[in-house]
């Protein structure tokens, strides 16, 4: 079965909320049910096939061709299945996603899986603010699943995290790891100011030495056990992580934020 | 029947349902994970006052462990899973956490998880760390030598408890020589153990006592020095008896351990003093799973 593809004919005015194209919403409707569904775009609404084109059958393995930053809320939600976006994502990229895929083959806006509870999630390109944070106001962001970029993360990377994996290949800005809960960042590249700022629990794992705040202190060097096992988890990526020479298992181990419970730890290769 | 000049008997080996888990320990060598296998599964030999039955299945490659580190395969049986669960949790706290460099991995899977480091994570004190990784959880628990990883649950399965041979020789060194022999080929079979010193049992019981304040007594039917004055069993040139007992996750584990020790006992024959291969049994009544010897060896 060919993978349902939605092609965007044009730029939308407006932004455009995209969260009923999902694979559970989908699954079991004609072509004529979807091409009529409503999308919000500021206070209008759209039909589906005013904004796309619309061919294919496969709603387990939805495409979006095309694709702008003025599409939000992609994948929101999303429970099975698989989305791909060909092109940019814009914010809201799989919010609260319970299970499935997503790829990005271009860039994702602000606040992209953020309070993600399973699944994965795959940015080839940069993605914004926000990656993998809780909502405004929330106290929990990611809760499961796996998150890697290939490009660079904007700031608060990680806000509020819960649970789960990001992979960052590229840099991550500003309070990398804020306020964390639990769950593991990594990041390859540079990171901004703040890192771990207020974090409660929880590890950041760096290749390169970050600027930490004061209130996080050297506990010295240390060879580690599981994280041979954390590289081995991650071989099936398509992805820098899954090289083993990248892989290390001494490392500085930073424990912060004193500040707050100071249980949390920054890890950085030796 | 007679092999090789060793007569089986026309009996059976009665064995009874059990909980089984298993448990991977590994460290940064062999020497250190055998260390901690050998003093989790100390005083295990029998449920009757030990709580539990347990013993080293193999050691593992590093290529079979989940770090990568030498390892040791130990599996623990009992009769139940509380009891199990208890055992377990006592035995790991006190033989692997405290074991220099090693690490507690499942080694098992089940819809039946027990707690493995689940507990034990307490010894942290709150500095103890939660990592998922591939779907399990895992602690990392600070300790001085660095830091205890290990797994959260492994599992619990129904399994097979109290298969046993018996060896009949005319001498106590041919008799010892012979459950070697035995030993040293089930120990290659897997998803077994043998859990008394060496895998070799000297004083096989019988059920009940003259004293009420026991359970079991001696069996005095396979004691050579009192063919004379009991209920004997044992024909005049017999000098010395030794069981093995098995415990396997299945009826057909304990089937391939049993036939491979029996048929290596067999192999040094009669020409070096084994006379007889019978097992032990309460007439059928107690225990689901038999196993006939004669069918074994067929």
């Amino acid at each position: 079965m060919t993978a349902l593809t939605f092609t965007l004919k044009q730029e939308p005015a407006q932004r455009v909320d995209l969260s009923p194209l999902v694979c559970q919403n989908l699954t079991g409707l004609s072509a004529t049910e979807i091409a009529t569904l409503e999308l919000y775009s500021g206070k209008r609404k759209l039909r589906a096939d005013e904004l796309f084109a619309i061919e294919g059958f496969d709603a387990q393995n939805i495409v979006i061709k095309n694709s702008s930053v003025k599409l939000d809320y992609i994948g929101k939600e999303l429970s099975e299945g698989q989305i791909t976006v060909e092109g940019d994502a814009g914010a809201y990229l799989g919010l609260s996603m319970k299970s499935g895929t997503i790829t990005v083959n271009g860039n994702a806006g602000i606040f992209a899986a953020c309070e993600m509870k399973k699944g994965f999630v795959q940015i080839n390109g940069n993605t914004g603010d926000f990656l993998g944070a809780a909502l405004p106001g929330n106290k929990m962001g990611m809760k499961g699943g796996t998150i890697l970029v290939k490009g660079n993360a904007g700031e608060r990377a990680g806000d509020h995290m819960r649970r789960g994996v990001i992979l960052i290949e590229g840099d991550a800005g500003d309070y990398c790891g804020s306020r964390m809960t639990a769950g593991t960042i990594a990041v390859m590249g540079k990171t901004g100011r703040y890192t771990g700022y207020a974090m409660r629990r929880g590890t950041l794992l760096f290749w390169n030495q970050p600027g930490l705040p004061a209130t996080f202190n050297d506990c010295g060097s240390h060879t580690l056990a599981f994280l041979p096992m954390l590289f081995a988890s991650f071989r099936q990526l398509d992805s820098k992580f899954a090289d083993p020479s990248t892989a290390f298992n001494r490392v500085k181990r930073y424990g912060g934020d004193m500040a707050e419970i100071g249980r949390g730890e920054v890890l950085v290769r030796i | 029947m007679i092999i090789n000049g060793v007569t089986i008997d026309k009996t059976f080996a009665e064995a009874f349902p059990m909980k089984a888990t298993r448990a991977i320990i590994t460290a940064q060598n062999e020497k250190w994970a055998m260390i901690s296998a050998q003093a989790m599964t100390g005083f295990a030999t029998s449920v009757i006052a030990c709580g539990c039955e347990a013993g080293i299945e193999r050691v593992l490659d590093p290529s079979e462990t989940p770090d990568g580190r030498p390892g040791v395969a130990v599996m623990i049986f009992a009769m139940g899973g509380k009891g199990l669960a208890k055992q377990l949790e006592t035995r790991a706290g006190q033989c692997v956490l405290t074991s220099p460099t090693s690490a507690l991995f499942a080694g098992i899977d089940s819809d039946k998880p027990i707690p493995l480091g689940k507990n034990l994570r307490y010894f942290g004190d709150g500095f103890q760390i939660s990592k998922v990784i591939g779907g399990k959880r895992y602690w990392r628990v600070p300790v001085m030598d660095g830091e205890f990883l290990t797994e959260a649950t492994t599992g619990q399965v129904d399994a097979v408890g109290g298969g046993n041979f018996l060896v009949l020789a005319e001498s106590q060194p041919q008799a010892l020589a012979a459950c070697e022999a035995a030993i040293e080929e089930m120990r290659k079979i897997p998803n077994v153990i043998m859990p008394f010193p060496g895998g070799v049992v000297r004083s096989g019981s019988k059920v009940g006592s003259k004293y009420k304040a026991l359970g079991a007594s001696t069996n005095d039917a396979f004691c050579p020095t009192l063919k004379g004055i009991t209920k004997t069993d044992l024909s005049p040139e017999i000098e010395s008896v030794m069981e093995i007992v098995i415990d396997g996750l299945t009826k057909e584990d304990i089937d391939k351990a049993m036939r491979v020790g029996i048929q290596a006992v067999c192999d040094l024959g009669a020409a070096n003093g084994i006379k007889r291969i019978s097992a032990g049994n309460y007439g059928g009544k107690l225990g689901p799973f038999h196993f006939h010897l004669q069918e074994i060896m067929a």
